[in-house]
């Protein structure tokens, strides 16, 4: 905070946010001024703006650095977050063609709404004060709430747009009122600046603030008790909204949750670690029991996605270097898995018609062995059966949260993982032991990639892990 | 570096990869993946008999160590063999191309699948049994859990998806709090590498929470009363090959463990819960051999034998003297044949009369000499007839466990006669009486095929009855090792206790 407030911010960080929104405004031009023939180009240049966003990120310097006044960071956390937000917003955008083209639904604003909030979410994860932390929220948020209702003369679609806008409206208003809470306690709203004032100290009102401040943040990334949302805007929602509402946004809101305990509120860790433990105990057990009844798999993998978020809590809980290089490579191979999931719901078609109840993946195993065995791994992997992935994932966030001597949080969880086991076995049983149904149409080639992918990184993780364990690991240390 | 063991894992993997490339429709590429299945067990069977061949019984060391960097410095890719872990190798690879042979006709729907997933299944197996790190000890022995479930809810029997679930739940909720327990491990002691721990002395009040978290873990895999209620299901309904690596080398895992893990490493605590294991082992033999006397499923009544078999087994290790800790070993091992044999021979019968119900067989006899030959053998063998595999654990087990508490060694010789009851009777039913029933008039004699499984296992059963030494010789010095430093813990906490006092 030495330079005034009037001297130009150093730019050069935020390049990647700079090229998505300038990226963004001039594809919006182009779509309006070409109108809906543009639409392909517009697709495609979209995935090529967020790639090369990645691919400036990438080649961004090790260091960390703080620009906008203190606004905005850019350190290895950060890094590691947007490259894997950035890559599963394109994957996502990549996935969502052929369902879009089938339903006649593929308009230019789509891709673009993806980018805008794709930014949001880049900000998000860079935020260093609680006003850009606003700001990112709910520039990707109002983005996210229009795509949820983007078949808009379909009935589900706009009640799960309008649903997410209301609720999402409510949890922005708690943040704020905790935000200026905390504003009001401490005086600043920089992070590292609330941590200097808290100085290990926590007036009522601070934790009052840090209250609202959880609650606005636990529905962004839907843990227990502010998932309600979840369920109706995972069915409701396009197939290809879904998936991209089950990958980049959950990563970002994680990254940003973590990033505000951590960086804002590490001296008084006992306050919130309280919170974080009794949300992720919850998450965990409604997520492995609100699951096992589900008809709909979108319905089934958003319950399946709490339970994660929960699983990705405990190592935030555990508050750790440890415990935050857990979460991380919890939340990026959650992403993996999530795309692969996701990449098989939009295989669940018979000629143009799109099928989303479970029962329909009856005997698939026979009527398509590939795709059914990727689905297969993917489900043993969010079980968290070893060798596959998610048993890592697992490993990371349990063992931090032990180190921190949470063990009732660590016996509990792993008790819940085994309820959910249940229902992910029972997909497997109805693709494998059941009598097959009338086959699916051939899986489009990008799904197909996707879902080949997925699986071949679920499958041969364990054979060499130490990429993501590096790369999370130094992410984790530079938080601190 | 020795990559031996490596290969035998790695072996069965490219087995099970070239027929994922193979063609599973027609009658040619069925064949070929057949052979190609048994081509790829009897050459790890081979290459295992190698590992054997360069493996010294007389050191107490792990041996054709191989280890590679993994998931951090503090937890690596560590193999090895030590006298304990040899025998189960060599079992393993031993049964695998039986089993193989023995799905050749029985097996017809998803051919493909199913040999992979037994290809798969035995690389998994050897894996738990070399591992020399905690986390890639768990790792396979929890891996296990997803080829067994497809083999039993894929190819089983009627009830296969009631017990696949079961087989599988109940596993996994024993697994996960050991799971639990080697992160605090790994927390205590910095590493999960299992000859360090193995040195390491873990806190008395510690070792308490540790064992019981493993102990969950093992007494559902051995299986122990009354934690044992998945085995009968999961054996009734899994196919025959599916059967005999169940009772022959997954129960054995749990056995394993204790003597590789909770025996050594939680001294204290082994011998704090003695007389608990004790208790529930004597339970188990006794409640269990009643309850096989009333069964009216084959293969249930070999699966109830099983546990009672596996009571022996907690109960000789748990004796903490030589004989207990050699007969459990022995016991293990000749179980695996026994068992395994047994379940072969109800496969051989179920193939031609696709019943497993003891009242639907009679007077197989006069239709089937050699194999009533057979089935004899291997019922002496379970029933523990000296001359026979089966005697030498039980008569070890009982003299270390009388050693240890002569109570206890009563109750369980009941077992042995109650044993003598249910296997002979089921003989009786099955193979003795008039041969009466239509469907058994035409019934075919054992085949060649079934003869090549059958009589390598007979040959086997009686040798290492007459020859025990063979086996025990394996693992006579690591149980001497194990013994020395058990005793050392039970003196230091003497000792504390009478300074306390």
């Amino acid at each position: 905070m030495t330079a005034p407030l009037a001297a130009v911010p150093a730019l050069l960080p935020a390049l990647p946010e700079l090229v998505l929104a300038a990226g963004s405004l001039i594809l919006v031009l182009i779509g309006a001024l070409a109108g809906s023939g543009s639409t392909r180009f517009v697709q495609a240049m979209t995935v090529v703006v967020l790639l090369v966003a990645c691919g400036l990120v990438l080649g961004q310097s090790e260091t960390r650095e703080i620009t906008f006044h203190g606004a905005f960071i850019v350190d290895g956390f950060a890094r590691f977050m947007k490259v894997i937000v950035l890559l599963a917003s394109a994957l996502s955008l990549v996935m969502a063609q052929g369902f879009l083209n089938r339903h006649k639904a593929n308009a230019f604003e789509f891709p673009v709404l993806v980018l805008l909030s794709t930014l949001g979410m880049m900000v998000m994860i860079s935020a260093h004060d609680l006003i850009a932390l606003y700001l990112g929220l709910e520039l990707s948020s109002l983005a996210l709430y229009v795509i949820a209702a983007f078949r808009r003369d379909d009935l589900k679609s706009t009640e799960a747009g309008l649903k997410y806008f209301v609720l999402g409206a409510l949890s922005s208003g708690m943040l704020l009122y905790g935000a200026s809470l905390v504003y009001g306690f401490t005086g600043s709203v920089e992070f590292t600046a609330i941590a200097k004032a808290l100085n290990g100290h926590a007036s009522s009102g601070v934790i009052f603030g840090l209250a609202f401040l959880m609650a606005g943040l636990a529905f962004k990334i839907s843990a227990v008790p502010f998932h309600m949302w979840t369920p109706d805007v995972y069915e409701g929602s396009p197939t290809p909204v879904t998936t991209f509402f089950a990958s980049a946004p959950k990563l970002a809101a994680m990254a940003m949750t973590v990033r505000v305990v951590m960086t804002a509120f590490p001296d008084i860790a006992a306050q919130w670690q309280q919170i974080i433990v009794f949300i992720a105990l919850g998450s965990m057990g409604l997520g492995a029991f609100a699951a096992i009844g589900q008809t709909n798999i979108k319905r089934l993998l958003a319950y399946s996605s709490i339970g994660h978020i929960g699983f990705a809590l405990v190592g935030l809980a555990a508050g750790t270097i440890n415990g935050v290089q857990g979460v991380a490579i919890y939340m990026a191979l959650y992403v993996v898995m999530t795309l692969g999931a996701f990449a098989c719901v939009l295989g669940m078609r018979r000629g143009d018609h799109y099928v989303e109840t479970i029962d329909e993946l009856a005997g698939l195993g026979r009527t398509n062995p590939g795709m059914a065995f990727g689905m297969a791994m993917i489900m043993f992997s969010l079980a968290g059966i070893p060798p596959l992935a998610g048993f890592f994932a697992k490993w990371y966030v349990f063992v931090a949260a032990v180190e921190a001597k949470l063990y009732a949080l660590a016996v509990i969880g792993v008790l819940t993982s085994v309820v959910g086991a249940f229902y992910y076995l029972r997909i497997v049983k109805i693709m494998y032991f059941d009598e097959p149904k009338e086959a699916f149409a051939p899986l489009d080639g990008t799904l197909k990639t996707v879902l080949l992918a997925s699986t071949l990184i679920v499958f041969l993780f364990w054979l060499w892990p130490a990429p993501l364990v590096n790369a999370a690991l130094v992410a984790a240390q530079s938080l601190h | 570096m020795n990559h031996l063991l490596l290969g035998l894992i790695v072996l069965p993997l490219i087995g099970a990869a070239l027929i994922l490339l193979t063609d599973g429709e027609s009658e040619s590429g069925l064949r070929n993946i057949r052979w190609t299945a048994l081509f790829a067990t009897v050459a790890t069977f081979v290459l295992s008999i190698i590992a054997w061949k360069a493996f010294d019984p007389t050191s107490a060391a792990f041996q054709l160590v191989d280890e590679a960097a993994w998931l951090s410095d503090k937890i690596r890719f560590k193999l090895g063999v030590d006298g304990f872990s040899m025998p189960f190798i060599l079992l393993s690879t031993f049964l695998m191309p039986f089993c193989i042979v023995a799905s050749w006709v029985s097996v017809e729907k998803r051919v493909k699948e199913y040999m992979m997933a037994f290809l798969v299944l035995e690389a998994l197996m050897i894996g738990v049994f070399s591992a020399l790190d905690l986390v890639l000890f768990y790792l396979f022995f929890e891996a296990g859990l997803i080829p067994m479930f497809l083999i039993i809810g894929i190819w089983g029997g009627k009830r296969r998806i009631y017990a696949s679930f079961k087989f599988f739940l109940y596993t996994l909720l024993g697994s996960l709090l050991m799971l639990i327990a080697v992160m605090v491990m790994y927390h205590q002691a910095g590493t999960t590498d299992i000859p360090t721990l193995l040195a390491y002395k873990f806190p008395a009040s510690m070792q308490t929470w540790l064992w019981v978290a493993f102990f969950a873990s093992f007494a559902v895999k051995m299986p122990m009363w009354p934690v044992h209620t998945w085995l009968p299901d999961a054996h009734v309904e899994a196919p025959t090959a599916g059967s005999v690596i169940l009772a022959a080398i997954l129960l054995k895992m749990g056995g394993y463990g204790f003597i590789r893990i909770s025996i050594p490493m939680f001294p204290d605590a082994s011998l704090y819960f003695a007389p608990l294991v004790f208790t529930m082992s004597a339970i188990a033999i006794i409640y269990t051999s009643l309850v096989a006397l009333m069964q009216e499923d084959i293969k249930k009544l070999i699966a109830y034998s099983s546990v009672a078999h596996m009571g022996f087994v907690t109960m000789g290790l748990f004796s903490l003297n030589m004989q207990g800790i050699q007969g459990a070993m022995f016991q293990m091992v000749s179980h695996g044949l026994v068992s395994g044999a047994l379940f072969l021979c109800v496969g051989v019968i179920y193939d031609r009369m696709h019943t497993r119900e003891i009242a639907a067989y009679g007077g197989l006899v006069h239709r089937m000499p050699r194999y009533a030959v057979i089935f004899m053998i291997f019922t002496m063998a379970n029933v523990g007839l000296p001359g026979t595999a089966g005697f030498v654990g039980e008569f070890l087990t009982l003299l270390g466990a009388f050693r240890a508490s002569p109570w206890v060694a009563f109750f369980a010789t009941t077992g042995v006669i109650l044993s003598a009851g249910y296997a002979l009777w089921l003989y009786a039913r099955v193979v003795f009486g008039k041969l009466e029933k239509p469907s058994l008039m035409s019934i075919q004699d054992v085949t060649g095929r079934e003869l090549a499984i059958l009589v390598p296992l007979v040959v086997l059963t009686i040798w290492y009855g007459v020859q025990p030494g063979a086996i025990l010789d394996l693992f006579a010095v690591p149980t001497e090792a194990l013994l020395k430093s058990t005793q050392a813990a039970a003196q230091a906490a003497q000792s504390v206790a009478s300074a306390v006092r």
